[in-house]
């Protein structure tokens, strides 16, 4: 076991993090915009947008990750639509977080007793009004423990772009292992960049958590 | 190049074989250790409880492909010897099932409440007795349907043993894709087949957790 042939690619291992980071986020928000205007289209009354909505949940929560990256990156193309990898990796990843994050953001909405909407049109507020300060703050506090811990999945499933040469940190691996040999040594380390990132997003979502939701709890 | 053929359908069942191979042993080997680790984390002793739950955060913090790839090269140097990448494979599946399920399991133990452990004292059972004829069976309703969604989890998961080679479904598609030159049928059919083997699955866990919602 040999480390220090590895200390060269430092600078490697923080382009593929940032890159990998950058990917997170990007597909995260725009899978939370998938996931809320399915949330929406799941409580709305348009049978057929619901039926559409369902369907796309559970073809991309059934199937695997991989293959669905696969489809965008090597099957789209013969459509006419061909995306660099980063991009295809991106779109795959931003459906693949969206089918979950429609189920987790309608349970949200769903948590929230019928009655309280009601004694809020009781109290003669608007639709926005009951939406914005009785719906939304119990909402998102329900939501979001789920939220985070499938952005932190979704930081670690990135690391699938790597078998479309996305330039991430797994993809980084590879390229340092073809250079140096050292196989072990360098999962070892791509595996440890991938903990401390994923335990700074847990201690920060934590952080957040306990500063934005500090109102009273139920219980 | 040639056209896609009878023999590349049975091909990629074929290798449905192998991911449903990669899933039982998983299973065999990652349910008695996340038993252990359920255990573990409700246990008395505080130490035991932060070194179950250190395990459990470290593999859930770490990428399945990262795990996969640390055990297929780290099994020789750890051990000195070459080892099958079945095991090395395996190694790393049951260690991702044994950290989630360990993690559902503690929550279906949890959520028994405490006084049930207490009455079965009362009725002079041991600890054993207490955990295998009170709380186990109400645990293990309660954590049924998240352990049968992480049965999804795991079926997808075996995709990635492609990655080191192994020709299970996913590696059958690429095979197949890029011997026919037919990506959209080819991958197509594996998410197809993934699907089959994956909705009935995701439906079950939900009827699960509806019936367990009305019963209480």
């Amino acid at each position: 076991m040999n480390f220090l042939p590895l200390w060269r690619y430092q600078n490697q291992l923080i382009d593929g993090a940032i890159v990998t980071l950058e990917l997170t986020v990007i597909s995260a928000l725009a899978g939370l915009v998938i996931g809320i205007a399915g949330a929406v289209a799941l409580n709305g009354r348009i049978t057929s947008l619901r039926w559409l909505v369902r369907g796309y949940i559970e073809l991309f929560r059934n199937t695997p990750s991989l293959i669905q990256i696969f489809i965008v990156f090597f099957v789209l193309p013969n459509f006419g639509l061909k995306l660099p990898a980063l991009e295809a990796a991106a779109v795959a990843l931003s459906l693949y977080f969206g089918a979950y994050s429609v189920e987790i953001i309608r349970a949200g909405l769903d948590s929230i007793p019928r009655s309280q909407v009601e004694a809020g049109q009781c109290l003669g507020l608007s639709g926005w009004q009951v939406f914005r300060h009785i719906i939304l703050p119990p909402a998102l506090r329900n939501a979001y423990p789920a939220v985070t811990s499938q952005f932190v999945l979704l930081l670690l499933g990135t690391s699938l772009a790597s078998q479309v040469a996305t330039d991430e940190l797994f993809h980084v691996a590879g390229f340092i292992e073809s250079r140096t040999y050292r196989s072990f040594e360098v999962y070892a380390v791509i595996c440890a960049v991938y903990f401390a990132m994923a335990m700074s997003f847990k201690a920060l979502f934590a952080i957040i958590g306990l500063a934005a939701f500090r109102w009273p709890r139920r219980r | 190049m040639r056209s896609f053929s009878l023999i590349d359908f049975v091909s990629l069942f074929a290798a449905l074989r192998w991911t449903v191979a990669l899933v039982v042993l998983a299973l065999l080997f990652g349910a008695p250790l996340a038993l252990g680790l359920a255990l573990g984390r409700i246990s008395r002793f505080a130490s035991l409880r932060w070194a179950m739950a250190a395990c459990i955060q470290v593999i859930q913090s770490v990428p399945l492909l990262g795990l996969l790839f640390f055990f297929y090269f780290g099994m020789p140097v750890f051990l000195g010897i070459q080892v099958p990448a079945l095991v090395a494979v395996t190694v790393a599946y049951t260690l991702y099932t044994a950290a989630f399920l360990g993690e559902i399991w503690r929550g279906g133990l949890e959520a028994v409440k405490q006084a049930q452990w207490e009455a079965g004292a009362c009725l002079g059972l041991s600890a054993w007795q207490q955990f295998r004829h009170i709380i186990a069976p109400q645990a293990l309703r309660l954590s049924l349907p998240p352990t049968v969604g992480f049965l999804v989890q795991l079926i997808k998961g075996t995709s990635l043993a492609s990655i080191l080679g192994f020709v299970e479904l996913a590696r059958a598609g690429q095979v197949v894709s890029a011997a026919t030159f037919q990506p959209l049928l080819t991958y197509a059919l594996v998410a197809a087949i993934y699907f089959a083997l994956c909705l009935p699955l995701t439906l079950w866990s939900r009827s699960l957790e509806a019936r367990l919602d009305g019963s209480r």
